[in-house]
């Protein structure tokens, strides 16, 4: 059981943070230009992030105690090769509808 | 690619495809909070002050686990950090917009919209700052009202959907669709194997600090591939890069 005190402190502490983060360069830069070398590598950031949220998720995910399985990192390795091929929707589905085949037939 | 004619519609198409992601996370993070103790007002404002999904499931599984406020506040934080990145990536976009427009943005700013809008802007940079807007907020109409009103559906539901569903895939699953297009060139998908290799090498250190070390070295990564393949293609022809 979570405690009110503990809820409400705690939320909104993490909705200011979270908006301080979100408005951290966006707010304080304004219309100023960034230098050349910084966007160079702000194009990377997407393609930086994602994998680095998407392997945790797949290899030990939280719902299995940490666990690997096979459907799994099946399930993710295959929406990522339909992905690139057929675009976001192609990867949704691929990774949900290999997920419950996988399971099924593991 | 020529401006969209309507960029706030195009945007909210180009986002439609991850209505099939936001509502099950969203639905998730209801059922999950419900289950975890917490009442119907404190779910929602959980979700309309925080708006960030993978947050929200972290701090909720802390402090339901009993850590203390300031941890669940860091780890939290630390699974945000990435926005901060995505912040700097749309200050060459919407930096000129005015203080309430880009602040209004930082609130919406979710992986979804970020990700769909950068990969507009690059491939139409002739649009406006008005156009890039209305784009922005376009993928917000789609996702954020999903966000909220799922969150709904899913705290009155409680428990009606079965663990067997496995619908915490769809955490990972929407990454990867959000991935997937960003994959386009050489130093991209280097980029992306680095961070790869980068986050399970990191996995040991606690708070998510993998993931920003990740993230840093694959920038470079991808960055210093850029300026290779660039180098290398300017002892032939000019540089373009």
């Amino acid at each position: 059981m979570i405690g009110a005190g503990e809820f409400w402190s705690l939320t909104l502490a993490l909705g200011l943070g979270t908006f301080l983060i979100r408005f951290s360069f966006l707010g304080l830069l304004g219309g100023r230009q960034l230098p050349d070398w910084l966007l160079l590598h702000l194009k990377y950031v997407g393609v930086a992030v994602f994998p680095a949220l998407i392997v945790p998720a797949v290899l030990w995910p939280a719902a299995t105690g940490g666990e690997t399985e096979a459907p799994r990192v099946i399930a993710a390795l295959l929406a990522v090769a339909v992905g690139l091929r057929f675009g976001p929707v192609g990867a949704i589905t691929a990774g949900l509808a290999t997920l419950y085949a996988a399971q099924a037939l593991l | 690619m020529p401006p969209p004619r309507h960029p706030f519609r195009a945007g909210f198409r180009d986002c439609l495809p991850f209505v099939l992601i936001v509502i099950p996370f969203s639905t998730l993070f209801g059922v999950v909070a419900r289950d975890a103790g917490l009442d119907l007002l404190q779910v929602m404002a959980m979700s309309v002050i925080v708006i960030a999904g993978a947050s929200q499931f972290t701090a909720l599984a802390l402090l339901q686990d009993g850590a203390p406020v300031f941890v669940a506040l860091l780890a939290a934080l630390a699974v945000n950090l990435r926005m901060a990145m995505y912040s700097a990536a749309l200050v060459p976009h919407l930096g000129a917009a005015p203080l309430g427009a880009r602040a209004l943005a930082a609130y919406l700013m979710v992986d979804q919209s970020f990700a769909v809008a950068v990969r507009r802007y690059e491939d139409s940079p002739d649009m406006t700052l008005s156009q890039k807007l209305r784009y922005y907020f376009g993928c917000m109409a789609v996702v954020c009202p999903i966000w909220y009103g799922c969150t709904l559906a899913g705290a009155l539901m409680g428990q009606a959907i079965p663990a067997s569903l496995s619908l915490d895939f769809a955490v990972p699953v929407c990454f990867i669709a959000l991935l997937a297009p960003l994959l386009r060139s050489l130093p991209h998908l280097l980029a992306a194997l680095v961070s790869s290799i980068v986050t399970i090498g990191f996995a040991w250190l606690p708070w998510n600090l993998g993931l920003p070390i990740a993230a840093i070295t694959a920038m470079i990564a991808g960055a210093q591939a850029e300026l290779f393949l660039c180098r290398r293609a300017a002892r032939r022809a000019e540089c373009t890069a």
